[in-house]
């Protein structure tokens, strides 16, 4: 997928990128859900966010292509386990994206 | 992208509501998501600090009374260091202290603490001030310990510790007291201010 390794490397240099990747709501949810905790499973996440499994792996993987969030696998008593967690990039992204939303209602407060 | 810059005229406002809507939906789904992660490792360092350095103070004391005196300024120094640092995370971290999750941890943290100015007064009144390390530690234990289930693990954690340490003052001579005293909110406070600022950024 040449489109997502590129944003690896260069996420800050365009932020129309980075608004698609983020600006999406489930998306935009999950990455604020994982900014709120240390980590939440993929279980944790669906009952959080109230949305289907389909919905939320589809969300997540996009999220994982962009280097915003990793996903874990594990076993927790023979029982498969999905842990979902916010990278550096991740938490960046989501404070441009506070930032930019933060400029644009000063920007009209001040007319 | 859909700048929001770049729209027509009367396009601003409506952007703007969104604006607002979406900082509403990410403070929303934060709080319900997370714990309470202003807890200041820092500062529990630094409160730790002010108990070393009271610690030794207090046991030189001639009368309950100073005795008292010492620790309840190095309460209130702690107390400061504490709200200071604590404010200053919140704030980096964007997160409020006093709705969601931060509030629940403050509603959960007070109640013990109140039973321990009310009985550190009626101890004191009563002459048995002997009794004091072992309830500071157990209420501020148990403070930490309940407010703790809405914060990182380690908060929970060091609240065990400080009731194992006030329940050990109060089975141990009075004259231990002061040290009881510096392990609990001196060396027990660094170490796991230690832990919280390493692990949850500061």
């Amino acid at each position: 997928m040449p489109r997502t390794q590129g944003r690896k490397k260069s996420r800050r240099e365009s932020p129309v990128e980075l608004d698609r990747v983020i600006h999406e709501r489930v998306r935009l949810a999950i990455v604020s859900a994982l900014a709120g905790a240390d980590a939440l499973s993929f279980n944790e996440l669906k009952d959080l966010l109230g949305i289907t499994d389909g919905n939320l792996s589809v969300h997540a993987r996009r999220l994982e292509e962009a280097g915003f969030v990793t996903c874990e696998k594990s076993f927790v008593d023979r029982v498969p386990r999905t842990q979902y967690s916010l990278t550096a990039a991740g938490r960046a992204a989501l404070d441009d994206y506070l930032n930019h939303m933060e400029s644009l209602i000063r920007r009209v407060r001040e007319g | 992208m859909t700048s929001p810059l770049r729209q027509p005229s009367e396009q601003p406002i409506a952007l703007h509501e969104r604006a607002m809507d979406d900082l509403r939906f990410i403070r929303g789904t934060m709080e319900r998501a997370g714990s309470f992660t202003a807890v200041p490792g820092w500062g529990g360092v630094g409160m730790g600090v002010t108990a070393l350095i009271a610690a030794p103070i207090a046991w030189q004391q001639p009368t309950p009374g100073r005795w008292l005196a010492v620790w309840l300024i190095t309460a209130l120094v702690a107390g400061i260091i504490a709200g200071g640092t604590m404010a200053l995370k919140a704030r980096r971290a964007r997160v409020s202290l006093v709705t969601g999750p931060g509030r629940k941890f403050f509603l959960s943290f007070l109640p013990p603490l109140g039973v321990a100015v009310a009985l550190t007064a009626a101890l004191y009144a009563h002459g048995a001030v002997a009794l004091l390390p072992g309830l500071w530690l157990l209420s501020y234990g148990a403070a930490v310990m309940t407010a703790g289930t809405f914060s990182v693990r380690a908060v929970p954690q060091m609240g065990i510790g400080f009731m194992v340490l006030g329940a050990a003052a109060l089975a141990t001579p009075a004259a231990w007291g002061d040290a009881w005293m510096a392990a609990g909110f001196g060396v027990l406070e660094i170490g796991f201010g230690l832990v919280i600022a390493r692990r949850h950024g500061g």
